[in-house]
């Protein structure tokens, strides 16, 4: 089991010019900017965001719909590509990566879970949380897979099919197979969104405890604020831009960002 | 959001056109072999309307065995008596030789094995169809240095008009002639020789070559005056006409000879027939399973559209409309797509020399009638059990992420299945056995009907019959391709259904592949085995395109170093009691060689005038030695002793044999068909260069030792059965359309799925193998299931005939490896597009889409 590395514990917002040591941080996006759409129609998605997510650490990212939190995870992810900026994963900067460097880069590096569909129906649940090792022929770590499995409480579905699984646990496999290829760090895009509070609890339990126990980064897009005060630190998008940042947050507070950035939006409207 | 809409729409539109798709390539083989088989009836229809005037006038009895003329004539003297009848307009003569070949500009022969080569007399008597031959291009040949051709040989042996051609001729002095080719004839009104060779010569030049000078004809033509009918002028010639000449209407005698010709193609017709059959279950399983995953994947708009108030008889109707639609469009673009296909037919078999060029295709109402029929029937009823699927279950469920039709069990398919199949298997035994024949006599649509039920039926229990080797294939796929492998192996589990039914489309085309490939190999071994019996002497020497033999040539061979001797064989046809009876004719030698068993008299009891009957035919009209047997031949009745009864005897193929003077005596041609020659000890290879020496010379005849002529059986066999596989290409062409379409669609269906795993890690490389892997699960499948019927069918058809000449089967394994490979082939193939298509796939819209 390795040692978290743990923030470092003076920890100023440091300016974007002087990013902390790359040691510290998992991914970090500079300049980023996404349009889609062209015309009337066109939508900038993202409007020079500069961000960085640090090891070791559980980031929320929300913000109204289409304020570009889900853009943003899917550019961290290498899942898509900005149209300027720069997005780095670890020490490699993905901007220049071909599609099959990307494919291996999320293979080995990154850990998904997403709202719905998490799951391939064929496979078993145990098939399902070894997927992204066995594609990279690559054997899991016996001691760790096991922990994984008693860790989401699985070991007695590990031989059901998803359509097998109640909601909550088809999530909570998802979390598994995130964790078992122990990524760089994990994006969670709305993953108790279609979960009642109690599955969105266990879930979200799930994820902090691997950031405690375990170090794992984590980032979660949510606009959920009891999921949000599960996280260390919650970043704030509207209009494509980084509008605020919270850290230690407690669900007030982020109702408190979230409201005023609603009024914000409507008196500029 | 305009993206994504143009996106779902494109994809609802590639659906819509895959499943057009399948309309289309159904309704494109139903008519494809409709219209060529059409066309194929009407060139022998045409060719027969045009052999034959109003009336003909003939002599009474037999031809010869290859269907040509006799060699009594009728006095030239008779065509002016002809043309003087009051309902007469006109009389011609007209002469007709066989064995008449072109040497083309190589100096080979031109011509197949079957087709006639004919040479004529050049006249313009009017054909009773008014499609008679006539000259197309040039002039009328006129005295012994011209000659006209038919175009299509003319063209194929490379002649153009001025070119002196040299010609073959079947008998007498001389044997070749060369003459200037100063026109071409065929059919200006559209019809095809269907690869019969003409030489036309002026008359007396016909009359010299063919007929020794003599002043005569082989049969006369006489035509109508209008408004006189031909049964009318037919009875006014029989007034005049001596013993032994009849007069018989243009009609009868078409009828006469189409009937012999169409029996001896019957096969090929019966054959097209069945493939039709065949393409339309095979376009049907297509549709259907098209038309079952679009109906399926858009549940959750029916679902809607019921949620929303709409009755369950409405949402079966918009389905059926839709059904409709596509099928009327698959069908107007599958009638355009057959055409093409007929034509590739066309061409395909002009390839083996059944040369259908002279003839336009036919395109009558009923292919018309067939392709709508069948393009707006099967899809209605395809898109019908889906439809009914979706609006049985509660438009809540359907509403939600993902839902599972309910699906007929398979359990009651299977039992359904399997009572198809046994049933199947009945009526094979009750058509391929004697059980029933005296009963009914329908033993070919028992046959029939049993194959069809069988293949049903295998195709009803396929998802059950399937599921082990699924299994098996997955777990081989996971232990060596890994995870990639695992997932292809699920995918092809995941709807065990879709997965057969995509398989039994190549199913059908192996199934009869197989049985072919045992026909023909069985058919390949029983030859080899009868030759090796049964092959006589050292040396066979025959005419290579089944024609006639110069008789001198028998004494230019038997004058050959080396050779000991030499037996004749001939064969003809006599009239007894109005049915063709065939005989056989050899001399001395030749009885001496056969060597056939005597049951009853002896070998030296055959004389000029008597005749030496099989066993079961004497016994079947109770003749015995000194019994005498009437038959009608060339020369008029005549009436042989039977000198002896033999066993069955394989050169002795005919009921009846004689001796050559028999023949020549009945007026048959002198005209040999098969020298049998015997080497002196140890002088074969001089035999052997000696004769090679004879012949070179002679383009029509061929010297064969047992290897060689067996081989020639051999390639005999293996053009037939290379017809058929040419057929069945087709067939497996349309199976891998099919697994493209299911994957295809299949790929679309599962588009998040396919998101998911690429966002996980798969490479683009890993999912195409993915795809290409789950398309050869679907293609081996199917050909094992087909194989397997393919055994099946081939060994015990082959055992119900084994009493007819056929009586060693063998099942050609190197061939079955073959198509099982092929199969993979097929399979990666399939992939191709469909795995393209899913990698190509944006991982971001992929995991977005609905």
């Amino acid at each position: 089991m390795t040692v978290p590395p743990t923030p470092a514990p003076t920890d100023p917002p440091a300016p974007a010019a002087q990013m902390t040591a790359a040691a510290d941080v998992a991914a970090r996006v500079v300049g980023l900017r996404k349009t889609y759409g062209r015309g009337e129609a066109v939508v900038r998605a993202l409007d020079d965001v500069t961000l960085e997510l640090r090891s070791g650490e559980f980031t929320a990212v929300m913000g109204p719909s289409g304020s570009g939190k889900s853009t943003l995870m899917h550019m961290c992810a290498a899942l898509d590509r900005p149209d300027e900026g720069e997005v780095w994963i670890g020490d490699t900067e993905i901007g220049r990566l071909g599609d099959k460097a990307l494919t291996l880069l999320r293979r080995e590096e990154i850990g998904f879970v997403f709202q719905s569909f998490n799951l391939v129906p064929t496979l078993t649940a145990e098939e399902n949380v070894l997927l992204p090792l066995s594609i990279a022929g690559r054997r899991p770590d016996p001691e760790w897979f096991d922990a994984v499995v008693d860790t989401v409480g699985l070991r007695e579905r590990l031989g059901h099919k998803p359509n097998e699984l109640s909601g909550g646990q088809v999530q909570r496999v998802a979390v598994a197979r995130a964790l078992v290829s122990r990524p760089r760090i994990v994006f969670a895009d709305e993953p108790t969104g279609n979960l009642d509070s109690r599955s969105g609890a266990e879930v979200l339990r799930l994820l902090r405890g691997a950031v405690d126990d375990h170090g794992q980064t984590v980032v979660m897009v949510t606009h959920d604020p009891v999921a949000a005060a599960y996280c260390d630190r919650v970043v704030f998008l509207a209009d494509g831009r980084v509008v605020d940042e919270l850290r230690a947050p407690d669900r007030d507070a982020v109702l408190e960002i979230m409201t005023r950035m609603t009024d914000a939006g409507e008196a500029s409207a | 959001m305009i993206r994504a809409a143009l996106r779902s729409l494109l994809a609802r539109k590639l659906r819509l056109v895959m499943s057009t798709f399948a309309i289309v390539l159904g309704v494109a083989f139903v008519v494809g072999t409709l219209i060529f088989s059409d066309t194929l009836n009407r060139s022998f229809t045409a060719l027969f309307a045009s052999t034959v005037g109003d009336v003909v006038v003939r002599p009474v009895g037999g031809t010869t065995e290859a269907g040509g003329p006799s060699s009594a004539t009728l006095p030239a003297a008779l065509v002016d008596e002809l043309a003087a009848l009051p309902g007469a307009a006109r009389a011609d003569g007209n002469v007709t030789a066989i064995g008449v070949y072109v040497v083309d500009s190589d100096g080979k022969a031109v011509g197949g094995y079957g087709p006639p080569a004919l040479g004529l007399n050049d006249n313009d008597a009017p054909a009773a169809g008014g499609e008679g031959l006539a000259l197309v291009a040039g002039e009328s040949p006129v005295g012994p240095d011209e000659l006209a051709l038919d175009q299509v040989t003319a063209e194929s042996a490379g002649y153009q008009i001025g070119d002196t051609v040299p010609v073959l001729l079947p008998r007498g002095d001389p044997d070749r002639i060369e003459a200037t080719l100063t026109g071409l004839v065929g059919f200006p009104e559209g019809g095809s020789l269907n690869g019969a060779t003409l030489v036309v010569l002026d008359t007396p030049t016909a009359q010299d070559l063919f007929l020794d000078g003599e002043e005569a004809f082989n049969d006369i033509w006489v035509t109508a005056r209008d408004g006189v009918s031909q049964e009318e002028l037919a009875a006014e010639a029989s007034g005049l006409l001596p013993d032994g000449v009849e007069a018989v209407t243009g009609d009868a005698a078409a009828d006469e000879s189409a009937d012999e010709l169409l029996d001896a193609i019957s096969f090929l017709t019966t054959f097209l027939l069945i493939f039709a059959g065949i393409s339309l279950v095979v376009g049907s399983f297509l549709i259907v399973n098209t038309f079952s995953m679009l109906v399926a994947q858009r549940s959750r708009e029916l679902a809607l559209l019921r949620a929303l108030g709409a009755s369950r008889v409405q949402v079966v109707a918009s389905v059926q409309a839709e059904a409709a639609v596509l099928g009327v469009v698959g069908s107007t673009i599958g009638l355009g797509l057959g055409v093409l296909l007929a034509v590739a037919l066309r061409a395909l078999f002009a390839q083996v020399g059944l040369d259908l060029s002279g003839q336009s295709l036919v395109f009558t109402p009923r292919v018309v009638v067939a392709a709508y029929a069948v393009g707006i029937l099967v899809t209605a009823v395809a898109a019908l059990a889906p439809a009914l699927r979706t609006v049985r279950i509660a438009p809540v469920q359907a509403l939600r992420d993902d839902v599972a039709l309910p699906e007929a069990s398979l359990a009651r398919r299977f039992r359904g299945g399997l009572a198809l199949f046994v049933l199947g298997c009945l009526s094979l035994v009750a058509g391929l056995t004697d059980l029933l024949d005296d009963v009914v006599d329908a033993g070919g649509w028992f046959t029939g009907a049993g194959v069809l039920l069988v293949l049903l039926g295998t195709t009803a229990m396929s998802p059950v019959l399937a599921q082990p080797f699924l299994g098996a294939t997955r777990r081989a796929y996971a232990a060596v391709f890994g995870s990639v492998g695992n997932l292809a192996g699920q995918n092809s589990l995941r709807n065990p259904r879709r997965t057969t039914a995509t398989a039994s489309a190549l199913m059908i085309g192996l199934t009869l592949a197989c049985t072919m490939a045992i026909v023909g190999d069985s058919a390949k071994a029983s030859t080899d085995r009868a030759i090796e019996q049964n092959f006589v002497g050292d040396y066979v020497v025959s005419n290579p395109f089944g024609g006639e033999l110069n008789p001198a040539l028998a004494d230019q061979v038997a004058a050959v170093d080396g050779v000991a001797s030499v037996a004749r064989e001939r064969f003809a046809l006599a009239q007894e009691d109005g049915d063709a009876r065939a005989l056989a004719a050899t001399d001395r030698a030749g009885l001496a060689l056969f060597d056939p068993v005597f049951v009853e008299g002896a070998p030296d009891d055959l004389v000029d005038g008597t005749v030496v009957l099989k066993e079961d035919f004497a016994a079947d009209r109770d003749l015995g030695v000194g019994d005498e047997l009437t038959v009608t031949v060339p020369a008029g009745e005549q009436t042989w002793t039977v000198a002896g009864v033999i066993e069955d005897n394989p050169v002795i193929f005919t009921p009846v044999l004689t001796t050559i003077g028999t023949l020549e005596a009945g007026g048959f041609p002198a005209a040999d068909y098969v020298l049998f020659v015997t080497a002196e000890d140890e002088a074969g290879a001089t035999a052997r260069d000696g004769l090679d020496d004879l012949v070179a010379d002679l383009p029509v005849v061929s010297v064969k030792d047992q290897q060689e002529f067996a081989a020639d059986q051999r390639a005999q066999i293996d053009q037939f059965v290379l017809i058929i596989y040419a057929l069945l290409g087709l067939a497996l062409l349309i199976a891998v359309l099919g697994i493209v379409n299911t994957l295809a669609l299949s790929v679309i269906e599962r588009t998040r799925e396919i998101g998911l795993l690429r966002a996980v890690g798969l490479t683009r490389g890993q999912l195409r193998r993915m795809i290409t892997l789950e398309s050869v699960v679907i293609a081996v499948l199917g050909a094992l299931l087909g194989v397997v019927l393919g055994l099946g069918f081939g060994v015990s058809l082959m055992y119900a005939v084994r009493d007819q000449g056929l009586e060693v089967i063998s099942v050609p394994f190197g061939q079955v490896a073959v198509f099982l490979l092929l199969a993979v082939v097929v399979g990666v193939l399939a992939a191709f597009w469909p795995a393209r298509r899913a990698a190509r796939l944006d991982v971001l819209e992929a995991i977005a889409t609905e």
